[in-house]
């Protein structure tokens, strides 16, 4: 056997089983986003839905904060974050410019055609 | 006889979705993608494919974790366009052929024994919307090919190697050929290139990657089929690893297949990608 996964990369979260087991709770929810009315009902109590999923206060506390570095490093995968990013005003390139430490306009400015958004 | 008369490998980029619904492929900074496509449209025109094969990933729109499949493949009439969180998009369904679907499952299950899920209802999102977009435009009269979707576990590892996906091609080139119908086959393998959406390397690309990948799925794709994860994702970035999808593809097209397109645009994250073959 050749082993596919042999040594942390850094400045990188490999969504593996363990990350998936910790992250469950918050990729259910985002996954419920996919319903309209659910986004609607995220949208008007924050706090009400996310009781429905059984977060621990830490994880509730990184919604709270839109601190999606923390919630990438406690198991959130990328793909399910797009969902609460979308439902809380935060696209990719915003999510991804607080994960590199920088500003919207800072990120941007690294982009080769930073008008293709 | 059924056979295979294109493989084409490209990127899956949500963002293009939106360019696409919104009318943006003529702006400066989308034109290079949607023009690179035009010929490809003008070639397909001319192959005539009867049905598509779309290699991809869903996002969490269709699969979640509580049960995610290896391989999954769509055996249906027709696959409804999924929410994945931001809306549904305004377009048709998807036309299936469920015959088509069965006698692949039935190939792949029994003779090569690639065991996959077997998924009467699907819906299907970016991943292989994008490429439909790019590649196979509809009217008002829908899509003008019918679909496979088969979708690979590219985000939650342990995923496939790339030397079983490309052994998966190969299966489903089988599976085509010992098809009786007389069908005319297109494969798309897609997703990647270069990037990494997550953690302090969000935005990495690397086009010296890229265009090494693209030269080796035409000259290479066995070497590159013995390429791990570990040098996938540290060379091109952890979500790049999605690559493997293309190895699907190439294997299910001959080795001697000719090169007709090939195309590379990096503007923001992502190095977008697009190489085709067409059978000899």
């Amino acid at each position: 056997m050749k082993p596919q996964l042999t040594a942390p990369i850094p400045d990188t979260t490999v969504f593996d089983l363990a990350a998936s087991r910790r992250g469950y709770r918050f990729n259910r929810l985002c996954a419920s986003l996919c319903v309209p009315a659910n986004r609607e009902a995220f949208k008007a109590d924050e706090e009400a839905y996310m009781a429905g999923f059984g977060l621990v206060e830490e994880e509730k506390a990184m919604i709270r904060h839109r601190d999606f570095k923390s919630m990438i490093e406690h198991g959130m995968n990328i793909y399910f974050m797009l969902k609460i990013g979308a439902v809380t005003g935060n696209g990719l390139y915003r999510m991804g410019a607080q994960m590199r430490g920088e500003s919207y306009e800072q990120f941007l400015a690294t982009r080769n055609v930073k008008e293709a958004v | 006889m059924a056979r295979i008369v294109a493989g084409i490998g490209l990127s899956h980029v949500p963002s293009v979705g939106p360019a696409y619904d919104r009318g943006k492929q003529q702006t400066p900074a989308w034109k290079p993608l949607f023009d690179a496509y035009l010929p490809v449209q003008e070639w397909l025109g001319r192959l005539r494919p009867d049905v598509a094969i779309v290699v991809y990933n869903d996002h969490g729109a269709d699969f979640t974790f509580d049960r995610y499949p290896t391989f999954a493949i769509g055996a249906a009439d027709r696959y409804a366009i999924a929410d994945e969180g931001f809306g549904t998009r305004a377009l048709p369904e998807m036309r299936g052929d469920f015959e088509f679907s069965r006698h692949l499952a039935e190939s792949l299950i029994h003779r090569d024994e690639f065991d996959l899920t077997v998924c009467l209802e699907m819906g299907v999102e970016h991943g292989f919307l994008v490429p439909m977009n790019l590649c196979f435009p509809h009217g008002p009269g829908g899509w003008p090919v019918a679909t496979v979707p088969l979708q690979v576990n590219v985000i939650q590892h342990p995923l496939p190697t790339g030397r079983r996906c490309y052994r998966l091609g190969q299966a489903i080139r089988r599976a085509v050929e010992s098809c009786e119908r007389d069908l005319r086959v297109a494969i798309l393998g897609t997703g990647g290139m270069s990037h990494q959406l997550q953690g302090r390397r969000f935005g990495f690309m690397n086009e010296a990657f890229d265009q090494s990948f693209l030269d080796r799925i035409e000259s290479d794709p066995e070497g590159l089929a013995e390429m791990t994860h570990q040098e996938l994702m540290e060379q091109a970035g952890a979500e790049a690893v999605e690559l493997i999808m293309w190895l699907v593809m190439r294997g299910a097209t001959s080795k001697n297949a000719r090169r007709v397109h090939r195309h590379y645009y990096a503007p923001m994250t992502t190095g977008m990608g697009l190489i085709t073959f067409e059978e000899r």
